[in-house]
Formats: C-alpha cells, structure tokens, sequence
C-alpha cells in the first residue's frame, strides 16, 4: 500500500525517469556521431616498466597534436611484451633487452628493434663515516657482487680511494629481487668486465645471486640500503636523480672515472658500432667520457603490421618521437639518443617497415 | 511446520546446545499464533490461487543452485588442468625432482622447488605461532572481560587491520620493523636463545623473522574475529552453569566458552593459515628473497608466492616461464595438503563428530 506522498514521489520519480532516459537517449546520439566523424585509431602496446613514464609523456602529447590517434601503453614487463609481440597480440611491443636470436624466430610476426632512450645503472651504497663520492674499478664491482671482497677495508677498495677512511665493517649486497631489466643491464656489464661473473652467474633479468638480499623494485632496493649501513645495490640512474640518493663513480674502459649523468649516458651509445638491426649491448663502451653501466631500451615494432593504417599511424609516430620526442626525455631524467642513432633509426624505418 | 533438518548441514552440537532456549517460548510470543503456522496459510493461499506455478521456479531455482554447486568444481579442476598444461615443459624436463630440488638459475635454466615450499611454510607456521595466542588473548577480552563501550572500538580496530591493503604492511616492515627487529629484537633473540640455531648470523632486519611477524599481524584480524564470533554464539547459560558448579573466571573462559567453541577456533585458524601461505605483496618485500634454506630466522627467504609474482613478468625463455609456473602448481599442492592435514586435526580432536565451518 501506498501513502500519498509515496505515490507523489513515484510520479515525481516517474518523470525524472523519463527525463533521465531523454537525456541518455541524446547522448548515445552524439555519441554515434561523434564517432562517425572522428574515426579513432586506437594502437595497443605492451613492455617494459622502466621507460613508462617518457612513453606516457609520448603518447599522451601525441594525442593532443593528433586528436583522432590513441595509443595505449601497458607497463607489463619487458619479456611479457615480447611474449605479446611474438604472439601479435598488440601492435608493438617494448623491451629493455634486446630478444635473442631464439626470441626472433619463434616469433610469428618480423621485429624492428627500434632504440627510444638510454638508461643507466649506478652503484648506491650506505657506508658509515663515508659521505663523499666512492670509486669503483669493474673488478672491485664484480668481487663485491661475487662475495669476494666481504668488507669495505679491504685493500682492493681502499687502494682506488685514497684519503676515503673506510670502516672495518661488513659489506651486505642487495639485488633486486623481482626480474628487471635493471638487473639485465647490471649483470651484463659484470659478465663483460669479469670472466668469474661470466663464468659463474651470467646475464638475464633475474640470476643467482652468490651473495645477498633482494630488494622489490628500485624502491625496495634503496629502501634497504638506507636501512643497512654497509649496503650496496644499483638502481637505475633516474631513480637515484629523482630521489637525490648518492651513488659512486664507475671506471670505464678508457680507465676514466666517470659519474653517471645524462650526458655521460648518452656518450655511452656514440663510440658503439651500430650493427643492423640495433640488437646491441653498450656496456662498458669504448668512448672517452663514456658511463659504462648504460643500455638502450627499444620499442619492437612489426615489420609487416597487419593492419596497413595502423602501421601508418605507428611509423608517423616513430619519426615524431626521434624529432620532436627526443627534446622531452631530459625534463623526465632519461637520457636522450645520440643524433647518428637517431639517423641510422629513421633510415631503417623507412626501409624496413611497411607500408 | 517443525524446525526443519537441512540434510546438508546437519546442527552443530552449539546448536543443540541453543535448542532449549528457543523451545520455551518466551512472553512476547505466547497468545500469538506460530510463524510457521502464518507462513504455512500463506502458502496454502498462493498453492490455491495460482495452482501448479510454483514447480517452474523451483526447478530453475534447482538447477542455478546446483550449477553454482558444480562451479566450485569445475573451477577447481580448471586451475589445475590450466597449471599442468602450462608447466608441461618443465614437469618433463625436471620430473619429480622439480620438487626436491635446491637450485634456482634462470641463466643456466636449472630450477628447483624446496627454498620456495620451505619459505612458505616456515613463514606461515611462524605466524600462526605468534597470532594464535594474540587472537585468542583478543577474542577472549572482547567477548568475556571487556567494558560494553571498549567492546566496539576495539572490534573496529581489529577489522580494520584486515583492511588495510598488504603493499602497506610491506611498506611499513621495510621502514618500521626491520629497524627495530636489527637493532633491538634480533640482538636480544641472538643473545638469549642463539644456541638453538634458530637466531644467528648476520642481522639484517629482514628475513624470515620479519615475514613471519608481518604475516602474524595480517592473519590476526582474521582469527580473532572468527573466534569472536564462535564465542559470542556460546549460550549464555553454558557460561552461568559453569561459573554455578564454583568455577573461577579464568575456569569457566576455559570450560565453559573455549571448550565449546574450539571448533570455529580451529577453523578461524585454518582460514587464517590460508591467508598467510598465499600472501605475496607484503612478504616479498620483507623476506629478503633469497632462494635458500636456512635454519636460522634471521636468513632471508624466499616464498612460492613472492617468486611467482617477482619473476613472472620479465621471465623470458619458456622452461623459466614453465618452471614458474610449477611453482603455482606446487603452491596449489601445499595449500591442498595443508587443509587436508588441518581437516585431519580438527577430525581427531573432535573424534569425528564435528564438521568445521569455514
């Protein structure tokens, strides 16, 4: 039974209703026409984490100049996004390592790897009375990472640290403990500066560490050695710049010290021989002034899309990022391509990919 | 109409024990006709006037139910045929020695099972041992010895625990715990109880300690509310009867309200250990991560969860990816042999007479 204010408020509802549905019907209507004029193009991709916010930056900046082109970027891990490349469940694919030669041909769809930005690692550590600046030779590095050298005074250390007044204490390594490119550039350049690393532990994005703890993300990684005095880890160079944590100078091949930054990551890739198809590590590079803990990240690009507009679509994309997409990396801390890299890229797109 | 028996779910002895109570009919009810006879006129009514239309209903009504009922089955079977068939490679190249293994190489592609079981249990075991005495200690406060007004806040604080997402509690081990475990906890456990193996070596802060401590919090919530409830279901005459025969407080909690209630303890605990051998964020971040079986708590670890969710995204090659996978199949397995072994206790300490609720 109803009251009569309840019967008056279902008129009164009745009418809103009526009101409310008007009102939607309206809106599926410029809805229909409004995509009937603007035909989206919507491009998906999938990969790595570490360049997600420069490639955000992108595609949303790529938006705004292009209103009718969306593309969609899922921050779902670099072998993840090679796994979804291979299988052509996204129109490209992103990856802080390049795929093996394996990788290559299992995959049912033709790869380009096309370089973006550089990132770099640095060593952090938490050492107790130390404030300035520590130098690491590659072997004080890979004995450390090793287990070889166990404390900071020893001899190998002190002798490239003049006046540093290292404590008697142990040194903790903390690795990263979930699979990362990070970890992919780290160990790759300890497999090329040390023939025990090699030999014992190898390259991959996640290995058998012989000594330490592993930390969840940069964020874990830094968290513990600014918890654990007589720490050291690496995290990526951005992390460090962003969260002003203090990291040590590396030795290069040309036996300079040099202090990660975003110029010294970018001289990183000049001096490189660049082969074909831009699958090439740049750890420990030859340039004078080069940081030699520094890597490429790539977008893996379908030589032959199947769909002929959004492969357009994605290759206009591609030469606007190495223009125009090249002068925003440095206000995110990544490190911009060398401009030899970025002719060399465009000549290939051109050539390799279709249409 | 009489209290009808649901086959499925035959009365627990709390049940039984409830049924005088309800059989004398209290003031307000007498002079009324039953409910049951109301609800029987009612539909006596609607057989009369729409005749037959029920039976459509109730048959679909049947077969949703026993679809649902079927679900559960089917999701399970499809869990674990969706496991097998993804960690093939690895079940093949590794065998049952997948499961005794010790080594965990990506690069070399040799992977090994016992770090990441041991972890697991030795985590949760750890935090069932810390959070049973505590949620019991609560359950028992709120229920039998704690001022009517204190009684909701401290309820709402304890369920609120059970919100609070576990990136949070990780956060907070990282930041908060692990300090004080290295600084004061794991010296003092160093100095006092070294011998046993248990506590030495290098303290970190994290490890094994932390996670089991940071689990111990998170399952807290979980078993005392469960225990709460089972208690406050305890009929209040069982509690009078005891305290009549001359028993003290501390004699009835025991006899009176833990005695009859043990069954829903146990089960709270079962759902709690539940929680903990699946828990992956916050754990992760506190336990070290390192795929090695240690004796002493103070070592980092590694548990099934935390390598599935650390590695599984950039795992490239698929034996790893295989092998990852076996890990969840390994992870299924445990939990399944867990509550089996939980189901086993509750039936032997019941003498078969009890069914667990949860």
């Amino acid at each position: 039974m109803q009251g009569k204010n309840s019967y008056g408020t279902y008129i009164w509802l009745n009418l809103r209703r009526n009101y409310v549905i008007r009102s939607l019907r309206l809106l599926l209507c410029i809805a229909v026409l409004a995509s009937c004029a603007f035909a989206e193009t919507n491009l998906n991709g999938a990969g790595a984490t570490f360049p997600n916010p420069i490639y955000s930056k992108w595609f949303n900046e790529y938006h705004n100049l292009h209103s009718d082109i969306q593309i969609n970027y899922q921050s779902v891990g670099s072998g993840a996004g090679i796994r979804q490349v291979q299988a052509g469940t996204v129109d490209f694919g992103a990856s802080d390592g390049p795929m093996t030669d394996e990788q290559l041909k299992e995959s049912k769809v033709k790869v380009l790897h096309v370089p973006t930005v550089l990132g770099s690692v640095v060593p952090a550590y938490n050492i107790p009375g130390v404030s300035g600046e520590v130098k690491f030779t590659p072997d004080v590095l890979a004995g450390i990472f090793l287990g070889k050298i166990t404390k900071w005074n020893d001899k190998a250390i002190t002798s490239v640290n003049p006046g540093v007044n290292f404590p008697d204490q142990n040194i903790t390594v903390v690795h990263r403990s979930d699979g990362s490119g990070t970890t992919y550039i780290f160990t790759d350049y300890l497999s090329k500066v040390s023939q025990d690393w090699q030999g014992t532990v190898g390259k991959s994005t996640s290995v058998k560490w012989p000594v330490g703890l592993g930390g969840k993300g940069n964020e874990g990684v830094a968290g513990s050695i600014r918890q654990l005095p007589g720490s050291i880890g690496y995290i990526e160079l951005i992390y460090a710049l962003q969260n002003k944590i203090p990291y040590g100078v590396v030795q290069n091949s040309s036996k300079n010290f040099i202090k990660a930054s975003l110029e010294s990551t970018t001289a990183a890739a000049v001096g490189v021989k660049m082969p074909a198809d831009f699958r090439v590590s740049i750890t420990n590079p030859p340039g004078k002034n080069a940081y030699p803990i520094a890597s490429f990240t790539w977008l893996l690009i379908p030589t032959s899309p199947a769909d002929a507009n959004k492969g357009k679509v994605l290759k206009e994309f591609l030469f606007w990022m190495l223009d125009k997409g090249q002068t925003m990396t440095e206000a995110l801390s990544y490190a911009p391509l060398p401009k030899e890299v970025v002719e060399m890229e465009k000549a290939a797109i051109t050539k390799q990919v279709k249409p | 109409m009489p209290d009808s028996v649901d086959p499925m779910n035959p009365p627990e002895p709390l049940g039984q024990l409830q049924k005088p109570v309800v059989a004398v009919p209290s003031l307000a009810q007498v002079g009324r006709e039953p409910k049951t006879g109301v609800s029987a006129a009612i539909l006596r009514k609607i057989r009369t006037s729409y005749p037959r239309s029920s039976r459509i209903p109730d048959a679909v009504f049947g077969v949703i139910i026993l679809l649902s009922a079927i679900s559960v089955f089917a999701i399970v079977l499809l869990v674990v045929w969706e496991l097998m068939d993804k960690s093939r490679m690895s079940l093949h190249q590794f065998g049952i020695g997948f499961f005794y293994g010790h080594d965990w190489d990506p690069v070399a592609g040799s992977f090994g099972a016992v770090p990441f079981i041991y972890g697991t249990l030795v985590s949760s075991f750890l935090a069932l041992l810390l959070a049973v005495p505590a949620s019991i200690g609560v359950a028992v406060f709120v229920t039998e010895m704690c001022p009517q007004r204190l009684r909701a806040i401290i309820s709402f604080l304890v369920e609120l625990l059970a919100a609070i997402p576990s990136v949070i509690y990780g956060l907070w081990g990282i930041f908060v715990l692990a300090p004080l475990l290295r600084e004061y906890l794991e010296p003092f456990l160093a100095r006092t109880l070294g011998w046993t193996g248990f506590f030495t070596g290098p303290m970190y802060g994290l490890g094994m300690l932390a996670a089991g401590i940071i689990l111990a919090i998170m399952v807290v919530p979980v078993i005392a509310s469960i225990t709460r409830e089972v208690m406050t279901a305890v009929p209040q005459n069982q509690r009078e009867a005891v305290l009549a025969l001359g028993a003290t407080r501390w004699e009835m909690i025991r006899m009176g309200v833990l005695r009859n209630a043990r069954i829903g303890i146990v089960g709270g605990v079962i759902l709690g250990l539940g929680r903990a051998l699946g828990e992956t964020m916050a754990v992760t971040m506190v336990i070290g991560n390192r795929p090695e079986v240690a004796r002493s708590l103070f070592a980092p670890g590694y548990t099934m969860a935390s390598v599935i969710a650390n590695e599984f995204t950039e795992a490239t090659g698929d034996l790893y990816l295989s092998a990852l996978v076996e890990i969840g199949l390994a992870l299924f397995l445990v939990t399944l042999i867990v509550n089996a072994l939980a189901r086993l206790l509750v039936w032997s300490i019941t003498g078969g007479t009890a069914r667990v609720r949860a």
